[in-house]
């Protein structure tokens, strides 16, 4: 395990992107765990040894220098806010003061940033949620978040790939689906795309 | 046509390779045999390469009808078949293999020689369970076809591997060890109902939960992560690829095979070993494998 300090910042990214980037495809290395100030990397053990894994990944962090600019790509996300398919729209409002309408058009001004993908399958972790729409998660846990759901958790945005038990306010949902189980990744979203959230009326879900 | 037909599934049975790696950075776990020990020992007496794909069975087995002449192997938990373990066994066409409730462990393992020619989804035919990642468990009628994948001659084998089920799990110390003082070397915890391929759920005297700020982080297979409610968790082999929740141990890999064979309501104990100690043992695991 790799970290990068211990708070979420651009400068931590920066460097868990890199350092993911540089270990791509190394023989005798299983995984890689990008997170937010941290990279996991799980190797094999009969193939590398502890010592030779951490020599390799102090070689490629110096060598980070010749970044090179990977291309930047933008995903918009198409977005049905409130109703059925936001359940916690009005609740978010009330707790930031703010009317849902204007709720709704903050969150989709806003430019993210794909901090990294994980948790459950594909889960991807955004960055640049105005902080006027912070809201803490819910005290327990839904049992069931329907696919797509798109929510704030804390700082953070995140939207749900699979239905799945989750504590995140549910705001919206998009009809597109950021992960198919019989296909095979990469998914729709990658660690560094920038994501737009383009609002849509029910009739287009 | 070279295949086998599920008259009955079992509890929970799946096919199984190692596992698909490499996509942890997109969220998505290894999954593969949860005891990989039983599924590479079975393939090779059965003359496939260690990774080929096979039925996994959970506490209770599957009635099987075999079309063709096959050759198979039993490995893993006793699961009452009425046929030697750890073995290969002809099976003529038109048999039937007929698993019952395990008398040992949690999981017996079905090879095939050929291995079972299933869909691979990113280069794995493993089921993951929990999201359907690479198909479902499977269900009476199913159809499973036999690969042509065998790649040497069958061996007898040599009995069950000389490793213990018995005695605590060994594990070396997880990122925050330093967050915790012995507690969770110094009680036995007992595997929750509620566990499952994505993570053991243990009982037992609450470890305190440390005061310290942890941001979300890469989870292995084997970490014991300790929530709030400070009963631990062990992360199997579908399990979630980044966790906030702080972790004092991780099992050995010599050891994950075990973890595959616990059963519900079954003691768990934990050793912390050294990597040395950790690598010894998985060297020995090695040497048994690659002497069948």
């Amino acid at each position: 395990m790799i970290w990068f300090g211990d708070e979420i910042s651009m400068e931590a990214y920066r460097q868990v992107l890199r350092l993911t980037r540089s270990l791509e495809r190394v023989r005798g290395i299983l995984n890689l765990h990008p997170a937010f100030a941290s990279v996991l990397v799980d190797f094999d053990p009969r193939l590398r040894l502890h010592g030779e894994v951490e020599a390799l990944i102090r070689e490629r962090m110096e060598a980070g220098s010749e970044e090179q600019a990977a291309a930047e790509r933008t995903v918009e996300i198409p977005v049905c806010y409130g109703g059925e398919y936001g359940p916690d729209l009005p609740d978010v409002a009330r707790h930031c003061g703010l009317e849902p309408e204007r709720v709704v058009e903050l969150h989709a001004a806003a430019d993210y940033l794909v901090y990294f993908v994980g948790f459950s399958t594909c889960f991807p972790y955004l960055g640049g949620l105005p902080p006027e729409l912070a809201t803490p998660r819910l005290s327990a846990p839904r049992k069931h978040v329907p696919v797509g759901s798109v929510a704030i958790g804390g700082h953070q945005g995140g939207i749900y790939p699979l239905a799945s038990p989750g504590g995140w306010r549910l705001i919206g949902r998009t009809p597109l689906r950021l992960f198919d189980p019989q296909g095979s990744p990469p998914p729709l979203l990658r660690m560094g795309d920038r994501v737009r959230f383009v609002r849509i009326p029910k009739e287009q879900f | 046509m070279n295949r086998i037909r599920v008259l009955s599934p079992g509890l929970q049975t799946t096919v199984q390779d190692l596992g698909r790696f490499g996509w942890t950075h997109f969220g998505v776990s290894a999954s593969g045999a949860a005891d990989p020990l039983a599924l590479r020992a079975g393939n090779l007496l059965v003359g496939n390469a260690e990774n080929a794909a096979a039925l996994e069975m959970t506490l209770a087995g599957g009635v099987f009808e075999f079309e063709s002449h096959s050759v198979i192997a039993l490995t893993g938990s006793d699961f009452d078949a009425g046929l030697p373990l750890w073995t290969a066994l002809e099976i003529k066409a038109g048999d039937t293999v007929s698993c019952g409730a395990t008398r040992s462990g949690a999981r017996c393992c079905l090879c095939v020689r050929g291995g079972i020619d299933a869909p691979r989804v990113m280069g794995s035919a493993s089921v993951h369970v929990m999201t359907g990642v690479g198909g479902r468990p499977l269900k009476k009628g199913d159809v499973l076809q036999i690969g042509d994948g065998a790649v040497r001659r069958l061996r007898k084998g040599r009995g069950a591997p000389p490793l213990a089920m018995s005695g605590p799990l060994r594990a070396t110390p997880g990122p925050q060890a330093d967050w915790f003082g012995g507690e969770l070397y110094a009680a036995a915890y007992t595997v929750k109902e509620e566990s499952n391929r994505m993570g053991l759920r243990l009982q037992g005297p609450a470890i305190p939960s440390p005061a310290g700020h942890m941001l979300t982080e890469g989870v292995p297979l084997g970490a014991v992560q300790v929530p709030p409610d400070g009963q631990p968790i062990i992360l199997f082999v579908e399990h979630q690829t980044t966790g906030g929740y702080p972790k004092p141990a991780n099992v050995i890999s010599a050891d994950f095979w075990r973890l595959g064979q616990l059963r519900p309501r079954d003691e768990v104990r934990f050793e912390l070993v050294t990597i040395e100690a950790a690598l010894e043992l998985l060297q020995q695991q090695e040497s048994w494998l690659y002497s069948l």
